[in-house]
């Protein structure tokens, strides 16, 4: 275990020298109802051990049955990454002994994958479109859970003992994994985050997975080699394991990025090996190196058949697939005219879903951006909350946005009725009625306290009088008074026009 | 076929996560020396154009529908526990970090 | 002697639904029995007296109180049956005879203890066997080894050398067995008992600790071939738990029983193994081989010889193959969730010892041998040769197989090319061990049925003549092997069983 800070080199200088290559293996947690090869329920979060069968303990004696709607959702994430779908597969034992893996073998795929050849378009922020191959996704189990007992905090180093629960023993996992992606240069990490958040998308888009990596749910391992710029052949690789978050992804490759790059200038061979990502001091420590620990000893599982595809069978999953994310933000993009800005704002704020249900209520696309980029954003941030998780709903918005079209209320009174129905005190309409916030509108109010500035602003008026149209704002001063600020600014205007005779 | 030596034994133990005296792993090498002459005939045989079989009895598709079964109480779940603590098993330091 | 252990399966079903005795005289007259001998023999691991004497009290107050319960009863309800300790059980100790599992208490039945308790067939207790199965002379328990009724100086054979002795004792009118290479059929030929390996699949192997997975399967041991085709239909049928299993049901296995009971093979094609005789096959064990064919052509069959050339790579085959899925079935044994955990001797306290301190530990030698050779045989750079080709052997025999079936419609061989040997003689070397398998393997490898049924005596001990059918045509077996069991008894005036010697139970020092 090295506990020396590895030398680095710039970033840029780095990639002056050397190309990058990456590769990412990508566990992805199904959310079936129970788990890959029992009928234990697959829950996050509960008790220890309370969600296990004798299969999940591995119990002497035990067989698995293969959960079918795993398999299913399983091709489906093959069909959204574009791969062939085999037409016959099967599973595979791996062994090796870990106290989380109650049978010391993971029941697995090798040779036979059930999706493979596939491709994903990952598109970076600037909107540069990069082609990632997929090599397999392939069916698995997940392991249970190890706490690390005594030492230094929970870490496996220096532990006395350590406590197993067997709860996400046989959850089942889809692993995705690339083939090698060259040419990503200076863009590597900014490719290596974008490719987990699309898969991340593309999982939680099925319905596949809850696809939440901080309980775990999407789980990275990422590949980094170098090569010289002039060089054909790949680098040693090191694989970064379990960078669970978006940001650990991209720092994780930079930082390897960075640290290849130093060992190679000085002349040393990079070691094939594991790396263990600190997200606390953002780098990699050295984990084991590739050994005879890894003689997996695969064969074919005795106790599970093949699955054989009918065409019938994908054709009628493909049919459940809904439109891919990137498809999708093209096709709104031109339906809603944004600019390019506009609409890559949307798209971070993540409200993308939230303005196509408020268009689908009833309001144009201009309008629903200007809420949910507007006094919705701007109440989130007060919050502190994602504009998702405010709580506004799509008829809320139509709500107010017709009493402002049928000039009830103006925009300002409109954004405090916003907070009132956040207050939870009822629908837009409910609040201007109860907190008597309707525009006065009443022509014959409207016009006594019309006359009533105009009496008290003699000079005003000739000012209008002489042209100085910009004067009718002094007059609305008083009128606003008057009504409360209640007054419609517009029919203000016309009164005063009106009984100016301009 | 190459015989197998006491180095290979000494790897396949560790592979097997069998501790083995070095009284047991002279007599395993020569053990195993004999039964890997009398099986190693299969190779005379097994040309390339023949499939193996994994299964006697072709079956496919043997799938169940994913719905919640009977699970094991905490009670039977630790009955036969080496040792437990909290609800959880409890095993000794991992020296291996993976 | 009570009779009423000298009975049938059958039998004793007929007398209890006869009210002519009940099934809590039955249980009691057999653990009485299993008193008497058990000591000598070492047949049974663990006895569950208690139980079974409280389901045999139920089946008789079921009985008594009559109307649509008793109607309901299974057949075999209130019958007693010994289990092969490698099938797990809730309320009874499950050890696969291994220390590894001493004291391990099942938290739920294997499925075909869940159709024992359903049909309420009385469980007298666990049998032995060599230690996970693996050996084929019972010698290799961790409890001690199982001495042939017919001569105790001798194995009963293995791995199920406990059910078979058991059986051939009258300590039980049933038990169970598994089979992964001949642990049913080896054993029953050697102690002049019935065994049957069904069709791969027939029977649930949910709940028997696995051995080699693609080949083990669960199976009946009794005295007659009607016995077995009663205890196959109970506890075979398609289960959920067990992805392997069959999805149809396999009928008509008691009628084909009773069918060939009548002693006639006319239009049968009988198929004669020609590389399964011969050279390494005892003279005494030929010779009543012979004498079987005879009387099956006297009976109308038609005999015709096979060839099977690939046979001969069946016990390569079998040995890459099994001990392969054994070194994986086995890891599960680490000291970690269940079974004993030792700690090692000296040095520092970590669980990668603590597995390797529990496993050499926990396991005996001839496990630990098969575990290295298939961690040998699974490793980098020897797949190919090894497993791979052993998988390519398999379709091999799967074809001679096919096409020895074109021929015929059952085949028939010896079903184990020796009586049974004295007690450690082959202590020293494994090779000739497996050797007593070659017959039987074969079946394994390929998925189909085979019965043994006993062929007469040899030097005074049982020669096993064993049926061989295709896949899902157990019913033939049973036919073949009812037809020669009566041919034979007609024959000799008498069972074969019936000329056991009384076991001298003062021979052998009663173990504690």
């Amino acid at each position: 275990m090295s506990n020396y800070t590895d030398e680095l080199v710039d970033f840029d200088e780095a990639l002056d020298r050397y190309d990058p290559v990456l590769g990412f293996e990508v566990h992805v947690e199904l959310n079936t109802k129970t788990k890959m090869f029992s009928d234990a329920p697959n829950a996050f979060g509960d008790a220890p051990n309370t969600n296990v069968t004798p299969v999940d303990l591995g119990l002497p004696g035990v067989l698995p049955v293969v959960n079918k709607t795993a398999v299913e959702y399983s091709i489906l994430i093959g069909l959204a990454l574009n791969c062939q779908i085999a037409e016959k597969c099967g599973f595979a034992r791996k062994n090796y002994f870990y106290p989380d893996t109650p049978k010391n073998f993971q029941t697995s795929q090798y040779d036979d994958p059930i999706a493979h050849d596939g491709w994903l378009d990952i598109e970076l922020e600037d909107g540069e479109v990069f082609r990632v191959e997929i090599e397999r996704a392939h069916m698995e189990e997940d392991a249970g859970k190890l706490t690390h007992m005594g030492g230094a905090a929970g870490r496996i180093q220096g532990a006395d003992y350590s406590l197993v629960d067997y709860n996400r023993a046989g959850v089942p996992l889809v692993e995705i994994v690339t083939k090698p992606i060259v040419g990503a240069g200076k863009r590597a990490p900014e490719l290596a985050r974008a490719y987990v958040a699309a898969i991340r998308e593309i999982v939680k888009n099925l319905g596949v997975s809850d696809a939440k990596m901080e309980r775990g749910n999407v789980r990275c391992d990422a590949n980094v080699s170098l090569m010289p710029k002039d060089a054909e052949k790949f680098g040693t690789r090191t694989e970064t394991k379990n960078v669970n978050s978006l940001r650990a992804v991209e720092h994780a490759v930079r930082f390897e990025i960075e640290r290849h790059a130093a060992v190679l200038d000085s002349g040393n061979k990079i070691v094939q090996e594991t790396r263990h990502w600190h997200e606390d001091t953002r780098s990699t420590t050295s984990g084991r190196p590739k050994s005879d620990a890894d003689d997996y000893r695969y064969f074919p599982e005795p106790d599970l058949v093949p699955i054989v595809t009918t065409a019938e069978w994908v054709e009628e999953l493909r049919s459940r697939l809904p439109e891919p994310p990137a498809d999708r933000r093209k096709r709104l993009k031109a339906e809603w005219g944004y600019a390019d800005k506009e609409f890559r704002d949307v798209v971070n704020a993540g409200v993308l879903d939230e303005i196509e249900a408020t268009i689908a209520a009833g309001t144009s696309a201009a309008v629903a951006r200007k809420w949910w980029m507007g006094e919705i954003a701007r109440l989130a941030k007060a919050a502190e909350k994602e504009i998702a998780d405010l709580g506004v709903t799509p008829q809320t918005i139509v709500e107010l946005n017709s009493l402002i079209e049928a000039k009830k209320i103006n925009d300002k009174i409109a954004r405090q009725v916003l907070e009132f129905v956040l207050a939870g005190e009822g629908s837009p309409a409910e609040i201007v009625e109860k907190r008597s916030l309707a525009v006065v509108n009443d022509d014959d109010a409207l016009g006594k306290a019309v006359d009533d500035a105009i009496a008290a602003m003699p000079d005003v008026v000739e000012k209008i009088k002489g042209g100085k149209m910009q004067a009718i704002g002094a007059l609305m001063g008083p009128v606003m008074k008057a009504t409360r600020g209640q007054a419609d600014a517009g029919r203000v205007r016309e009164i005063v026009m009106e009984k100016l005779g301009l | 076929m190459s015989a197998i030596s006491r180095e290979d034994l000494v790897h396949l133990a560790q592979l097997a996560h069998i501790e083995m005296s070095d009284a047991e792993l002279d007599k395993m090498t020569g053990e195993l020396d004999a039964i890997v002459g009398a099986i190693a005939s299969v190779s005379e045989v097994a040309s390339s154009d023949i499939p193996a079989t994994s299964h006697p009895i072709p079956l496919t598709n043997v799938l169940r529908e994913d719905v919640v079964g009977q699970t094991l109480s905490i009670d039977d779940v630790l009955l036969n526990a080496p040792d437990s603590d909290s609800d959880r098993f409890k095993v000794p330091a991992i020296l291996d970090g993976e | 002697m009570n009779e009423l252990i000298k009975l049938s399966a059958a039998e004793l079903a007929a007398k209890l639904r006869a009210g002519e005795t009940t099934s809590v005289e039955a249980v009691q007259a057999h653990l009485d029995r299993i008193a008497e001998v058990d000591g000598t023999l070492n047949a049974f691991l663990h006895v569950n007296a208690e139980e079974a004497l409280a389901v045999a009290a139920e089946v008789d107050a079921i009985r008594a109180a009559g109307g649509a319960e008793a109607e309901a009863l299974h057949p075999l309800a209130g019958v007693p049956i010994a289990i092969k300790d490698l099938i797990v059980t809730k309320g009874q100790p499950t050890t696969a005879a291994s220390k590894m599992l001493e004291g391990w208490m099942s938290p739920y039945d294997a499925t075909v203890i869940e159709k024992i308790r359903a049909a309420k067939l009385p469980m007298l207790g666990k049998t032995n066997l060599d230690e996970f199965a693996m050996g084929s002379s019972t010698e290799h328990s961790a409890y001690g080894v199982t001495r042939n009724p017919w001569d105790l100086g001798r194995i009963p054979g293995g791995s199920g050398g406990g059910s078979a002795a058991a059986v051939a004792a009258f300590e039980a009118p049933l038990a169970l067995g598994t089979d992964t290479g001949g642990s049913i059929r080896q054993p029953g030929a050697v102690t002049g008992t019935v065994g049957v390996k069904p069709t791969y699949g027939a029977v649930s192997r949910y709940g028997a600790i696995a051995m080699a997975s693609s080949l083990d399967q669960i199976g009946p041991v009794s005295r007659t071939v009607l016995d077995s085709a009663l205890l196959q239909e109970l506890i075979g049928g398609h289960d959920p738990k067990d992805s392997t299993s069959l999805p149809q049901d396999l009928e008509g296995l008691v009628a084909a029983a009773q069918t060939g009971a009548a002693g006639d093979l006319s239009g049968v094609r009988v198929g004669v193994i020609k590389e399964l005789q011969g050279e390494g096959y005892q003279k005494g064990v030929q010779a009543r081989f012979n004498e079987s064919l005879e009387l099956l052509k006297n009976a109308g069959a038609e005999i015709v010889e096979v060839s099977c050339p690939n046979f001969k790579y069946a016990l390569g085959a079998y040995y890459l193959i099994m001990p392969s899925e054994v070194s994986s079935n086995l890891a599960k044994f680490d000291g970690v969730r269940f079974g004993q955990r030792v700690l090692p001797t000296e040095g520092p306290l970590t669980i990668e010892r603590v597995m390797g301190a529990t496993r050499a530990a926990g396991f005996g030698d001839e496990v630990k041998r098969r575990i290295i050779l298939g961690t040998y045989a699974l490793s980098a750079g020897y797949y190919d040769a090894y497993y791979g080709s052993a998988q390519k052997v398999r379709t091999l025999i799967q074809r001679d197989f096919d096409a020895a079936f074109e021929q015929a419609d059952v085949l028939i061989s010896p079903t184990a090319p020796t009586v049974a040997f004295e007690l450690g003689a082959n202590d020293n070397d494994p090779v000739a061990m497996y050797l007593n398998d070659v017959a039987t393997i074969p079946a394994n490898l390929a998925g189909v049925p085979g019965i043994t049924v006993p062929g007469g005596l040899s030097e005074g001990l049982p020669v096993g003549i064993q049926f061989l059918a295709p896949a899902y045509e157990d019913a033939r077996l049973y036919r073949a092997g009812a037809a020669l069991e009566t041919l034979l008894e007609k024959q000799w005036g008498h069972t074969l069983i019936s000329q056991a010697p009384a076991i001298d139970t003062a021979s052998i020092a009663q173990e504690a």
